[in-house]
């Protein structure tokens, strides 16, 4: 005979959706995990390759050079007294972190569907590693930013740093959460319904004009889009940025606390949606 | 009296035939406007029962129909059915990888499920970063998987490949690693599905005997599910049977499977994995076969045991080959339409008469093929020596008949007629 153990259950497994029940706990018992998975992102990159992780560094390198010839020299978009190559070079790395990271978590459902049909374990170790896995890419190539930087402000002199530097990791961390709140809200509702999988492949493209990346708010050139371009939650981020690092653009703490509290409504909506559908996704994906 | 560890209320699911589309939103927002005005889902009520070979008369249809049951402490369950009666998803909803559309399960202790060997496997990395990647995905923390390493290694017998990619290894090494990880799990509870189904024979057997040893000597509760009964008879103690997403049976796992087997009726899901299962003792009357004449019927009287094996449909052929290995008599038990069904740990007499097959003197030979009605074999006994025909008074004469060159010798006469 089987003894009824009454309530002493670990856990139970049924039907309904708990509003925001975040399983902060289970995700902690899983950080090898997650270690293994950011691991394994870094070291299957590049595998057979020659250049190794240097390709991480190479890549915005190259995108800056072509960004200084056609909005520097062309379109005549840099600020003036700063060294283009800076501007562009801190645009486009810290661009590329949000969009490889809302890239990558837009696709956690429907890539991992393999895995995620075979094995439980939190769904959300996998953006999470994405995270983590760009933010090391990143610091590569911030490293390489700042031996810039110092070079500009050492030897030659044409820029200078303020105070607002200190802001930088949290800013940083606004643009990893914002990120990864939109890519798992994205990948949530892509489950079922692909359609805004193609909305993404050409919206980030639309949404990088509209980040000050190429140009800087203070820009008289654009000052007729300003209250459009405001309302981006990345805009004051990006300004912070570059207003503490090569004190060019606009610091504006009212479109920062914006931010904020946009990131912090998507990352609660968000992770609503995500919970709701990691539970059955894969009956749909 | 033991602890229940997990316990299934009334789980059901519910899935939707044909293809997402713009159907599928429509549903989804009378759905919703369903559950707006705190009325029951509309599609739940129209759900079909899941029988694939009739035409659904619903768009939705129930995977998983009110099952409940429960296990306790140390159990083995081995889960029965057709294909598509609802194993694999009830699997999937134990692991959770999907919830019930109703009901609930309650668990105590930690869960590992095994639906596939090797999950998360990466072609690029080596052996030992996939041992501890895999470890991970299945729940085991980094310094569980370091005490268990070499086992595992050692295990898989990939102590040479363990610095090298897994793209490089042979199918077989690659699923003996995978494996070999699995099984060194260390949870409460392990949920496995037809994971048995890899490598070659000799690593299925291991495989076996590795499932049976953590759930006897570890006291681990292990929920099993394969189409492999004699895998399921040797490992489970209790079983339940679904059908069509209904539970059909639930029980001690012999009346489970001799249920499933009555059910089946020529199902030919049916293996076995090892002739060990069926064993032939020999030929009962052997003092009678040694003296025959070639007239009379010759009556063989084969004596077999059968130990784990549950079968449907077993068929018996026979050929007799003389001492110039020619065969000299073929009968097959399926042009008498003769099968019948094996059930564990039985005697077995089986009878088989030639009537006046009239052979030439001399020593014979039988070969007897044991088989399912798939073709699938179970055993072979080759040339056991048989019987001893003499030509002793034949014809009715006292002589010995001597310098035979045919195989047969029939009864004859010889006349000179009257013109």
């Amino acid at each position: 005979m089987l003894a009824d153990n009454a309530t002493d259950w670990d856990y139970e497994i049924s039907s309904e959706n708990r509003f925001l029940r975040l399983n902060l706990l289970e995700l902690w018992r899983y950080r090898d995990l997650l270690l293994m998975f950011v691991q394994r992102d870094i070291v299957t990159v590049y595998k057979q390759t020659i250049l190794g992780p240097i390709w991480f560094v190479l890549q915005p390198l190259f995108t800056t050079l072509i960004f200084v010839v056609l909005f520097g020299r062309i379109a005549g978009l840099s600020p003036d007294g700063v060294p283009q190559f800076a501007f562009y070079l801190i645009g486009i790395t810290l661009w590329s972190y949000f969009s490889d990271t809302l890239n990558v978590t837009s696709k956690t459902f429907t890539d991992n569907s393999n895995i995620f049909g075979k094995v439980y374990f939190p769904r959300l170790v996998i953006p999470l590693s994405k995270v983590l896995s760009g933010f090391l890419k990143f610091l590569m190539q911030f490293g390489f930013f700042i031996v810039l930087w110092l070079y500009y402000i050492l030897i030659t002199r044409q820029v200078t740093p303020n105070w607002y530097i200190l802001l930088t990791p949290l800013l940083l961390l606004d643009i990893v959460l914002l990120s990864l709140g939109l890519g798992i809200m994205i990948t949530s509702l892509t489950t079922k319904y692909r359609d805004l999988t193609f909305l993404i492949s050409f919206g980030m493209q639309l949404f990088m004009y509209a980040t000050p990346v190429a140009y800087s708010m203070s820009n008289p050139k654009i000052s007729k889009y300003h209250s459009y371009i405001w309302f981006n939650p990345l805009t004051s981020l990006f300004e912070a940025f570059k207003y503490g690092f090569l004190g060019t653009g606009v610091f504006s703490i009212k479109w920062l606390l914006y931010s904020v509290g946009v990131t912090f409504i998507v990352l609660l909506l968000s992770i609503y949606v995500f919970n709701k559908v990691e539970k059955k996704f894969i009956d749909t994906v | 009296m033991s602890r229940i560890v997990i316990k299934v209320e009334n789980i059901s699911k519910l899935y939707r035939l044909g293809q997402i589309g713009t159907g599928t939103l429509t549903h989804d927002l009378k759905r919703m406007w369903a559950k707006y005005r705190g009325k029951e889902d509309p599609y739940q009520k129209i759900g079909t029962v899941n029988d694939r070979s009739k035409k659904a008369d619903s768009d939705y249809v129930w995977a998983l129909n009110d099952i409940s049951f429960e296990i306790g402490d140390g159990d083995i369950l081995g889960i029965v059915g057709k294909n598509g009666s609802g194993k694999s998803t009830l699997l999937k909803i134990l692991s959770r990888i999907t919830s019930p559309t109703t009901g609930n399960i309650k668990i105590k202790g930690s869960v590992a499920s095994l639906l596939e060997v090797g999950t998360g496997f990466h072609a690029e990395m080596t052996g030992r970063e996939n041992i501890y990647m895999n470890g991970a995905i299945l729940g085991m923390t980094k310094k569980e998987i370091s005490s268990k390493f070499d086992e595992i290694v050692d295990f898989a017998g990939v102590q040479m490949y363990v610095d090298t990619p897994v793209k490089r290894y042979s199918s077989g090494m690659y699923v003996r690693l995978a494996f070999a990880v699995a099984a060194h799990l260390d949870t409460d509870i392990l949920i496995i599905d037809e994971v048995l189904a890899v490598g070659d024979a000799d690593f299925q057997k291991k495989c076996l005997s590795k499932m049976s040893d953590v759930s006897k000597n570890q006291g681990k509760t292990v929920l099993f599910v394969s189409h492999n009964i004699y895998a399921v008879s040797e490992i489970c103690n209790i079983g339940i049977m679904l059908e069509n997403g209904i539970l059909a049976y639930k029980g001690n796992i012999a009346d489970t499977l001799t249920k499933y087997i009555a059910n089946k009726h020529g199902g030919t899901e049916v293996y076995v994995t090892s002739n060990k299962e069926f064993l032939f003792n020999g030929i009962q009357n052997l003092n009678v076969l040694n003296d025959l004449s070639p007239n009379s019927d010759i009556h063989f009287l084969l004596s077999f045991t059968s130990r784990n094996i549950y079968l449907v449909n077993t068929m018996i052929d026979f050929n007799l080959y003389n001492e110039n290995n020619e065969n000299v008599v073929h009968s097959r038990s399926n042009w008498l339409e003769f099968k019948f069904d094996i059930k564990p740990n039985s005697n077995y007499l089986i009878e088989y008469k030639v009537k006046s097959p009239k052979l030439s003197p001399g020593k014979y030979f039988l070969t007897v093929y044991l088989y399912h009605g798939t073709g699938f074999p179970i055993l072979h006994i080759d040339n056991i020596e048989a019987c001893t025909i003499n030509a002793k008074n034949y014809f009715g004469k006292s002589l010995y008949l001597d310098n035979v060159i045919s195989n047969t010798v029939p009864e004859f006469e010889i006349k000179l007629g009257s013109e």
